[in-house]
C-alpha cells in the first residue's frame, strides 16, 4: 500500500484578539498533535461538531494553511514541496457551497479549464473538459452556461468536474452536500461514490452528518476540540462507539417513528 | 372553528405561482410540520401567514387566524398580531437578532410593544424567560450581545423572544438547521416541552424528515408550491402516497438504519 498523505504531530494554534487593553491574547488549539496516514484508495471520513477542527485539518492537508507544529508529507516528502504544482495536481478539493466556490463571471467550460491552465497540464483541454463534464453527468451543452443558470446540484457537479480535471489522486471534500436538498444530496453522494470507485480516487470527506460519512467512507475519525477522540472502520465506530462523545453524537440523531 | 384556516392560498411573483392554491387547517394546540425542498413554497407559506411577504408578491385566497381574515388586514393590524398572538423563530439566530442590542432588551421589546410594559419590568420577565429556555446564569446572559453567545444560546434567545407574549401559535422555520446535532437535540426537546406546557399550536418548517417526525403530529409535504400529501406522521411513514414522500422516507430510513445496532445496544 502506498502512503499518499501523512501527518506527524500536526497542530494548529490560533491567537485570539485581545479582549481588553493590556490583556494577553488567548490561544485556541484548533488542531492538536494529529497523526494520520492516508493510503492510496482510502476513503476517510472526518466527523465532528462546529469548532472541532475538521476544517482546520482539511486546510492543512491541502496546504492552504501552515501548521504551528508538526508536518504534512505528500508521498514521503514534507510540504511545501519545491514544485507545489505537482502537489496541486494530485490533491484537489470540493467545497461546501458551489455558489461561492464557482466564479460567477466565468462560463462552466472556463471554470473547468482554469486548473488545467494554472497547473500547466498538457494535452487537449477542450477534450478533457468534455470528458469530466460527462463523467459528472453534465452534457457538453453546459459549457457555455454560467453558474447562476444552474441548480444547486448541477453547480456541485461542476465543482466536482473542476476538481477531477487535473486527474488528481486525492479528492478532499469539505461538507460537499450540506448546502443541498435531501434528494439532490443522494444524487451527489452516489456520483462521488461512483467516481471514487471507477477512478480509484483516495477520498477524504469532512462532514457533520454521520449518515453522509457512513455512505461513502470505509474509515472514520471523530474529532472533538482538535483531537481525534475515536477512529476506526466506519461500520464499527457507528455501531459500537467506544468514546462518550461519539455515543452522544449518534444518540442525538433524530429517530424515525417505529425505529 | 380552527385556530388557523388557509384556503386556496396563492402567492405569485410576477406571473410565477410559487404557492399554488394550498388549503389546510390548524386546530388549537396541535402541531403541524411542513416539509419540502428549497423552492417548494414552505417558507413563503409561513411568511404569508405572518404577513411578511415582500411587496413584490401578490397574494390571494384566504388566511383566517382566530376567525379574522389576515389578508384584509393592514400592516399595522398585522404588526399587533406578530410577536403577540403569533411568535416566530427563524433559521439563523445570528441574523434574526439585533447585533447592537443586549439580548435582555430584545426579549423585553415585544412586551413593551404589545403590552406597554416598561423595559425595566420587561427585563425582569426576560430573566424568567431565560430560565424557562434553559439558559444558565440569566443575569449575565441578558446583559450579553448576540455575538457573545453560542449558536444554541442564540436560538434559545430567539425562542424566549417568540414566547415573551405567550403566543397561541408558534411558527418555527428551520429553527435548528444551523445548529450541531447535539445542540439540535436539546433545542428540539425544549421547544417540545414549552409548546406542550403552554398549550400553543406549532407550525414547524424543515427539510429534515426525522426532525419533523419528532416535533409534529401531522405533516404537509410540499412540492413546487403545492401540497402533495397531508397526513398524520405515523400514516405518512406507514403508507406514503406520493412519490416524493416515498423518496424522502426511503432516504431517511436508509440513514436511520445505520444506527440501529448502536441503539439496540443502548435502549
Amino acid at each position: 500500500m502506498t502512503t499518499i498523505l501523512e501527518t506527524a504531530g500536526l497542530s494548529r494554534t490560533f491567537r485570539l484578539p485581545r479582549t481588553g487593553l493590556g490583556s494577553s491574547r488567548a490561544e485556541r488549539h484548533a488542531l492538536v498533535d494529529m497523526n494520520l496516514t492516508i493510503n492510496a484508495g482510502d476513503r476517510l471520513g472526518v466527523v465532528g461538531e462546529s469548532g472541532s477542527g475538521k476544517t482546520t485539518l482539511m486546510k492543512l492537508l491541502l496546504a492552504l494553511d501552515t501548521p504551528t507544529a508538526g508536518s504534512v508529507a505528500f508521498r514521503g516528502e514534507r510540504l511545501p514541496l519545491a514544485d507545489m504544482a505537482r502537489f496541486r495536481r494530485a490533491v484537489q478539493v470540493v467545497f461546501q457551497d458551489p455558489r461561492s466556490s464557482l466564479n460567477p463571471r466565468m462560463s462552466i467550460a472556463d471554470i473547468v479549464r482554469e486548473p488545467l491552465e494554472c497547473l500547466g497540464i498538457d494535452g487537449n483541454h477542450d477534450e478533457r473538459i468534455d470528458d469530466v463534464l460527462e463523467a459528472v453527468g453534465l452534457g457538453a451543452a453546459m459549457r457555455t452556461r454560467y453558474p447562476h443558470e444552474l441548480s444547486g446540484g448541477q453547480r456541485q457537479r461542476v465543482a466536482i468536474a473542476r476538481a477531477l480535471a487535473p486527474r488528481p489522486e486525492v479528492l478532499i471534500a469539505d461538507e460537499p452536500v450540506s448546502a443541498l436538498d435531501v434528494l439532490v444530496r443522494d444524487e451527489i453522494l452516489d456520483l462521488l461514490q461512483g467516481l471514487t470507485t471507477s477512478l480509484g480516487l483516495t477520498l477524504i470527506m469532512v462532514s457533520h452528518d454521520l449518515s453522509v460519512i457512513a455512505r461513502l467512507c470505509d474509515t472514520v475519525i471523530v474529532m472533538q476540540d482538535g483531537v481525534a477522540v475515536e477512529r476506526g472502520r466506519t461500520a464499527d465506530v457507528f455501531s459500537r462507539p467506544s468514546h462518550p462523545f461519539t455515543m452522544n453524537l449518534i444518540a442525538a440523531v433524530p429517530r424515525l417513528p417505529g425505529s | 372553528m380552527s385556530l388557523l384556516e388557509v384556503r386556496d392560498l396563492v402567492v405569485m411573483f410576477g406571473d410565477k405561482r410559487v404557492v399554488d392554491g394550498i388549503s389546510f387547517d390548524l386546530e388549537a394546540g396541535s402541531r403541524l410540520g411542513i416539509i419540502g425542498e428549497s423552492g417548494s413554497g414552505k417558507t413563503l407559506t409561513t411568511l404569508a401567514i405572518m404577513g411578511l411577504l415582500p411587496d413584490t408578491a401578490t397574494v390571494s385566497g384566504s388566511i383566517r387566524f382566530e376567525g379574522q381574515e389576515l389578508l384584509e388586514r393592514t400592516d399595522a393590524q398585522l404588526s399587533s398580531l406578530r410577536g403577540n398572538r403569533m411568535g416566530m423563530v427563524f433559521q439563523e439566530p445570528l441574523t434574526s437578532l439585533n447585533p447592537l442590542m443586549r439580548v435582555g432588551k430584545q426579549i423585553a421589546m415585544p412586551l413593551k410593544i404589545h403590552r406597554g410594559m416598561p423595559i425595566k419590568e420587561g427585563l425582569a420577565v426576560a430573566l424568567q424567560l431565560c430560565e424557562t429556555v434553559g439558559l444558565p446564569d440569566p443575569e449575565r446572559i441578558i446583559r450579553s450581545y448576540p455575538h457573545q453567545l453560542s449558536g444554541g444560546q442564540r436560538q434559545r434567545i430567539g425562542l424566549a423572544i417568540a414566547l415573551a407574549c405567550d403566543p397561541v401559535l408558534l411558527i418555527a422555520d428551520e429553527p435548528t438547521t444551523a445548529l450541531d446535532v447535539t445542540v439540535q437535540k436539546e433545542v428540539l426537546k425544549l421547544m417540545n416541552d414549552l409548546v406542550a406546557s403552554r398549550g400553543s399550536s406549532l407550525i414547524f418548517v424543515s427539510h429534515d424528515l426525522p426532525v419533523i417526525a419528532t416535533m409534529t403530529e401531522s405533516v404537509l409535504v410540499m412540492n413546487t408550491g403545492a401540497i402533495v400529501e397531508h397526513a398524520k406522521v405515523g400514516e405518512l411513514f406507514a403508507n406514503p402516497r406520493h412519490d416524493y414522500s416515498k423518496k424522502l422516507i426511503a432516504t431517511a430510513q436508509h440513514a436511520d438504519a445505520l444506527f440501529t445496532t448502536f441503539r439496540a445496544g443502548t435502549s
